[in-house]
């Protein structure tokens, strides 16, 4: 049975506050990186790393560890605060990101930061990486599944769809991918800038199992990961109806907070609404 | 006559003896393995040969992940794809980790032949040179094409391997011992040197035989190790015969002979380098003597670049 670090719901949501927070903190002191993706996400990421996955942060290289690949690389910023909060590097070290010297590079990198499966931040990619790493496992006979968190402006790219391929022909049924279907990516709604229709439709088509759910509803993503491990035989497709910049209401479904950090004033302003919303559920 | 073996021929039997040895081996191709001659390990190895389809981006990165999760993982296709069409795969997400993926890529330069421009690589080494963490091989023969494919095994991180669709003559004997970042010294001489990779190495020893008949001495040097170089076998060639012609089946820009150049000038040796390659153009169909010939790349080139690099050293 997996180790779950946490399973109650409340508490997850709790965690999901403060990697929120962390996100804010991390990008305020920066002065660069991208909020919007990385708040979208926070949810999906503190199910992930704090339930779902079968990870020892004592360990970082554990190879029976359940592995995730953040194809859309950009997010780094909620990778860096969910593996901090999992204990797989200690949480001051978050002020760190972006700078010279600092194990935390503006782009996940898998030989510097403990915890990070793969190197990303070129859009497109980390599918495949997910897929190769489930091939690897089922060639062992191993049970470590994989997880890849992928952007939906990034299904623009061809390559994923190649990868979709591979997972349905492979039948890789260690894989789970997860879209955070914020419906925005740099120069506008990913409707404007080139629609991708149905998403769910679209998996649907290539052969995948798709489950469709609420990528802010803590119970919901964990039930669409309980479901995926049911899936004999497929890939499961999970797609996380979200909102870009969730939490921070200045920055929610604003394009502009794509790639942004925010200024002294306005981390404050986050941080507040942030810890009011922790109060509401207390 | 020597024997002629193609060295992707060498490349598919080395996997094969490669992955009897090592479990962790595992082979990818995207629909070429009976022309990159993975088909071999695939047919041995079935549960270790991954079938990408025509997907060379998602194979390189898939390779990736495979190695992230402690496999060796070669992949093949065609060097035009390998190192062009998945070159930022090859950069991001295998050099960058510095992850254990073993790029062979095969039907590299004009000998590709029929095919035409479109399929013969002529930028591959210069692409993946260019690259952090990236070794890049380009034996000459069979018996060292066998040496590289296990090697890369042995040597971590990324390599690259170039490999040709044309047979080509044996120029070592089984026993022979190489190591990476050395050259293998074919012909000694002190009159010029000649450094080559590839299928050049046999014509540089033709042109060798030629510039003997002049009275002059060449040396022959196999640099099969493009990238670690053999900084050490260059600057004494330079020094000793005080001319530098390379040959390659690549453009002259960015290939070995740009590698020589540069090594030459770091070593502040004021000695000229002829670079004899595809000059700045791409290729055509026809057959691959035809091309050789057309584009420059045969014997007697290397031998009039000798003499014209003995030249200019005179008139320093
Ligand atoms: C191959 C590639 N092209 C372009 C970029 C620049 N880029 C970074 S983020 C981004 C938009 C991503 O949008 P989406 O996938 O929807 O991510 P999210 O909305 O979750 O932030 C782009 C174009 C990149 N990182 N990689
Ligand atoms: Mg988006």
């Amino acid at each position: 049975m997996p180790q779950r670090l946490l399973s109650d719901p409340e508490q997850l949501r709790a965690a999901a506050v403060r990697i929120r927070k962390n996100i804010v903190k991390m990008l305020g002191r920066s002065g660069s990186g991208h909020p919007g993706g990385s708040l979208s996400s926070a949810d999906i990421m503190t199910v992930l790393y704090l339930n779902e996955m079968n990870v020892r942060p004592e360990e970082p290289l554990w190879p029976g560890r359940d592995r995730l690949v953040l194809s859309k690389g950009h997010a780094a910023p909620v990778l860096y605060a969910a593996l901090a909060e999992a204990g797989f590097f200690p949480e001051d070290e978050l002020l760190t990101l972006r700078q010279w010297g600092s194990r935390l590079q503006g782009h996940p990198d898998m030989r510097t930061t403990p915890g990070v499966d793969m190197s990303t931040g070129s859009l497109g990619q980390g599918l495949s990486a997910a897929c190769g790493m489930a091939i690897a496992s089922k060639m062992d006979g191993a049970p470590w599944r994989v997880y890849a968190l992928v952007g939906d402006g990034e299904l623009q790219e061809g390559q994923i769809w190649e990868a979709a391929m591979t997972a349905v022909h492979r039948k890789l049924d260690n894989l789970t991918a997860i879209i955070d279907l914020n419906g925005l990516q740099i120069d506008g709604t990913t409707e404007a800038v080139k629609s991708l229709r149905n998403v769910a439709d679209r998996f649907r088509v290539f052969g995948w199992n798709v489950i469709e759910t609420d990528g802010h509803d803590i119970p919901a993503i964990m039930k669409a990961f309980a479901a995926a491990r049911e899936a004999k035989g497929v890939p499961t497709c999970i797609v996380a109806h979200t909102i870009k910049g969730k939490g921070v209401s200045f920055m929610e479904n604003q394009v502009g907070w794509h790639g942004t950090a925010p200024k002294p004033d306005q981390v404050e302003e986050a941080l507040r609404e942030l810890a009011a919303a922790e109060e509401v559920r207390n | 006559m020597a024997e002629m073996i193609a060295t992707r021929s060498a490349y598919g039997k080395a996997l094969v003896s490669l992955g009897a040895r090592r479990n962790d081996v595992v082979v990818l191709d995207a629909d070429l393995s009976k022309s990159t001659m993975t088909a071999e390990f695939a047919k041995a190895f079935p549960d270790r040969f991954v079938q990408m389809g025509i997907s060379e981006q998602d194979m390189m990165a898939t390779a990736a992940g495979l190695a992230a999760a402690g496999k060796v993982a070669y992949a093949s296709t065609f060097a035009v794809f390998a190192a062009g069409r998945a070159f930022e795969q090859v950069r991001n997400s295998v050099c960058y980790p510095q992850l254990d993926v073993k790029v062979c890529a095969t039907h590299a330069g004009l000998t590709v032949g029929d095919d035409g421009g479109s399929h013969q690589a002529i930028e591959d080494i210069a692409l993946m040179r260019v690259l952090p963490n990236m070794k890049v091989f380009v034996p000459s023969d069979a018996t060292v094409t066998e040496w590289i494919v296990k090697q890369a095994a042995e040597v971590p991180g990324p390599v690259y391997v170039r490999l040709g669709r044309l047979p080509v003559p044996v120029l070592y004997q089984p026993d022979q011992r190489f190591e990476v970042g050395r050259a293998a010294t074919l012909r000694n001489g002190n009159d010029v040197a000649i450094i080559a990779c590839g299928l050049m190495v046999s014509k540089a020893l033709e042109a060798a035989d030629i510039l003997i008949a002049q009275g002059i001495e060449a040396r022959v040097i196999d640099m099969f190790s493009i990238k670690p170089l053999d900084l050490e076998a260059i600057a004494c060639a330079a020094a000793d015969c005080g001319a530098i012609v390379t040959a390659e089946e690549h453009s002259i820009i960015g290939g070995l002979g740009g590698a020589v150049a540069e090594a030459v000038t770091s070593a502040g040796k004021c000695v000229p380098v002829e670079r004899i390659g595809v000059a700045d153009k791409f290729g055509k169909s026809g057959k691959p003597d035809q091309l050789l010939e057309a584009y420059g790349l045969t014997a007697e080139s290397v031998a009039q670049a000798a003499l014209r690099c003995i030249a200019r050293a005179r008139g320093m």
